[in-house]
């Protein structure tokens, strides 16, 4: 087994580093040892990473070097880790014209026609490895390596929530209105990130998500359902 | 019962927002802690007033605001000190006031420190998102509709006559932010990343914040701390003190508005009872760092939390305060 190094992270923290590579092993192994914390009271919050979880722990009822053992032990019982159910969301996606203007550069860039990318893009599920950086702003692998295509050379100010970009060997879905240098391909009328709704993002680490194109009018009709609040959202079990 | 009041904003200042405690339970999605700059001039503005302790308040940075309390109630005024007037008189800060209808409360320039908290008795009548009133700027989250206040809004307050007894004799004793500080650090996560030379300039030098400094972090200016490889580690999550150094070697301490994961790696976390009097540093501030262990740092924490508590006690203070755990619990996390 990889040696797991445990770091404090001030008075209140104890970082779990597993091996310092991008891998499905260790991300699931991440989501077992949080799952098996869950319950743990003197355990406050925790941010799981690609290959790290964070636990903040109350040190007035529990020592650092009582939590590092309890960790210890918790972790070292990781090997035997099976993976579960799949949960793959579908996100559906009006690919190209406005909602992607930078499809025409993809293509350029790769090579492939437009409907080749699209068949590349949706052709695979992608594990959400992490949450981060904004809220519901899911860090996916396994993008196909013949679409890797780099960012702009300047960010644009505004990207519109639920834009979907390809960024070097990332591709991902802008959860909220934000700046950034991806190329964008196509958008969701899905709301990956809504603040007022219960839970406010969709998906979470360890599921999956799987992109299907839809046409302007099919992205129109969900848009609509979603807008009055009666769109259900579709996600399988495997 | 409650009686409804208002605050009129007639001056919002540079950046005045909504704050509590901050918004935990959800840094495993994304969403940022937000929260006061300085966790304890926040505490103890409530504490003048018996509000829960981390009830929320307006934040203020370098220039306060100007407000008109339509109806008789009292406030507090701690951290930065903004020479503050009611009705163009001079007021201290760190004390119960007691305002009148249509009084108006005027804050000016900060002379010490940077950010200032107003607090009322009762608190604030703002709904929570995810169970927490603060303010995320970035994702316009919380607070009063996502957003800095601006000229002419109205906060509605909530106050309860019963806790306005002896209130006028309350104060606490604040003495001023120095202009050079000293900040303790404990080893993070990649200690091992920098070299032995690196973490010893870190740990010698002195360092200035910067200019270039807000609510998610201050960037240090000083001797550049080297690191064996390079600077950037696959993203993980960040805690509020964390101390990432980029590849330029400038440490950047994180705090209220951080983002949840980052790349740079870190050299160290600022230890939570040093945090305060790191925040309200005004940019050419000199500071130190100095290395603790994790068990010096617990220890410190704890006698904190034991004085603090102590003192309360002794000034009559009972708390209804939602503490984390509780509001994880709420947050339904």
């Amino acid at each position: 087994m990889d040696e797991i190094i445990f770091s404090a992270v001030g008075e209140q923290g104890i970082a779990v580093l597993f091996e310092q590579k991008i891998s499905e092993e260790t991300n699931g192994k991440i989501r077992f040892l949080m799952e098996k914390l869950r319950k743990r009271k003197e355990i406050r919050e925790m941010i799981p990473a690609f290959c790290s979880l964070l636990v903040f722990y109350d040190c007035r009822k529990i020592s650092y070097s009582r939590m590092k053992r309890i960790l210890e032990k918790e972790a070292a019982g990781l090997l035997a880790v099976k993976s579960g159910q799949k949960k793959i969301h579908i996100i559906p996606v009006c690919y190209g014209d406005t909602f992607g203007e930078d499809i025409g550069y993809v293509s350029e860039y790769t090579g492939l026609k437009e409907e080749e990318i699209i068949r590349l893009h949706c052709g695979r599920d992608y594990l959400i490895y992490m949450l981060g950086f904004l809220p519901g702003f899911a860090y996916l692998g396994g993008l196909d390596e013949r679409i890797f295509c780099p960012r702009l050379e300047s960010p644009r100010t505004r990207i519109m929530a639920g834009s979907i970009g390809i960024g070097g060997e990332q591709t991902g879905i802008y959860p909220l209105d934000s700046p950034g240098g991806w190329r964008l391909i196509g958008k969701t009328p899905l709301r990956p990130y809504d603040v007022h709704r219960n839970p406010p993002i969709l998906y979470k680490m360890g599921d999956y998500i799987r992109f299907q194109s839809v046409t302007r009018d099919e992205y129109d009709e969900i848009s609509a359902k979603v807008e009055q609040g009666i769109y259900r959202h579709r996600y399988i079990t495997q | 019962m409650d009686k409804r009041i208002q605050l009129d904003v007639l001056e919002p200042g540079l950046m005045t927002t909504v704050q509590d405690a901050g918004r935990y339970g959800y840094q495993a999605s994304g969403f940022s802690v937000s929260g006061c700059m300085d966790l304890n001039a926040m505490q103890e503005a409530n504490f003048l007033l018996n509000n829960p302790v981390g009830e929320a308040v307006l934040e203020m940075i370098y220039m306060g605001g100007t407000f008109r309390f339509s109806c008789d109630t009292f406030f507090s005024l701690t951290g930065a000190d903004m020479s503050p007037l009611l009705n163009e008189k001079e007021i201290p800060c760190y004390q119960a006031i007691q305002a009148k209808a249509g009084d108006l409360l005027r804050c000016r320039t900060a002379r010490n420190g940077r950010y200032g908290y107003l607090s009322v008795a009762g608190g604030f009548l703002i709904s929570e998102v995810l169970g927490s009133k603060s303010t995320h700027l970035k994702c316009a989250v919380g607070g009063f509709r996502g957003r800095k206040l601006e000229k002419g809004d109205i906060l509605l307050l909530c106050t309860e006559t019963k806790r306005l007894l002896n209130l006028e004799q309350k104060e606490i004793f604040h003495g001023d932010y120095l202009p050079e500080i000293n900040v303790r650090v404990v080893p993070g996560p990649q200690y091992g990343h920098f070299t032995e030379e690196g973490i010893r300039t870190f740990g010698n030098e002195k360092y200035v914040v910067s200019g270039e400094s807000d609510r998610m972090g201050y960037r240090l200016e000083g001797p550049a701390v080297s690191c064996r490889d390079k600077a950037d580690i696959i993203s993980d999550g960040i805690a509020e003190g964390s101390v990432q150094v980029p590849s330029g070697g400038k440490p950047m301490v994180l705090l209220a508005d951080r983002q949840t994961t980052g790349g740079y790696a870190k050299i160290g976390t600022v230890i939570a009872v040093d945090l305060p009097q790191l925040v309200q540093c005004m940019p050419g501030t000199a500071v130190r760092f100095s290395w603790v262990t994790v068990e010096e740092a617990q220890v410190l924490y704890r006698k904190d939390k034991r004085e603090k508590r102590r003192m309360m006690r002794r000034t009559g203070y009972c708390p209804q305060n939602m503490g984390y755990l509780e509001r994880i619990r709420r947050g339904s996390l």
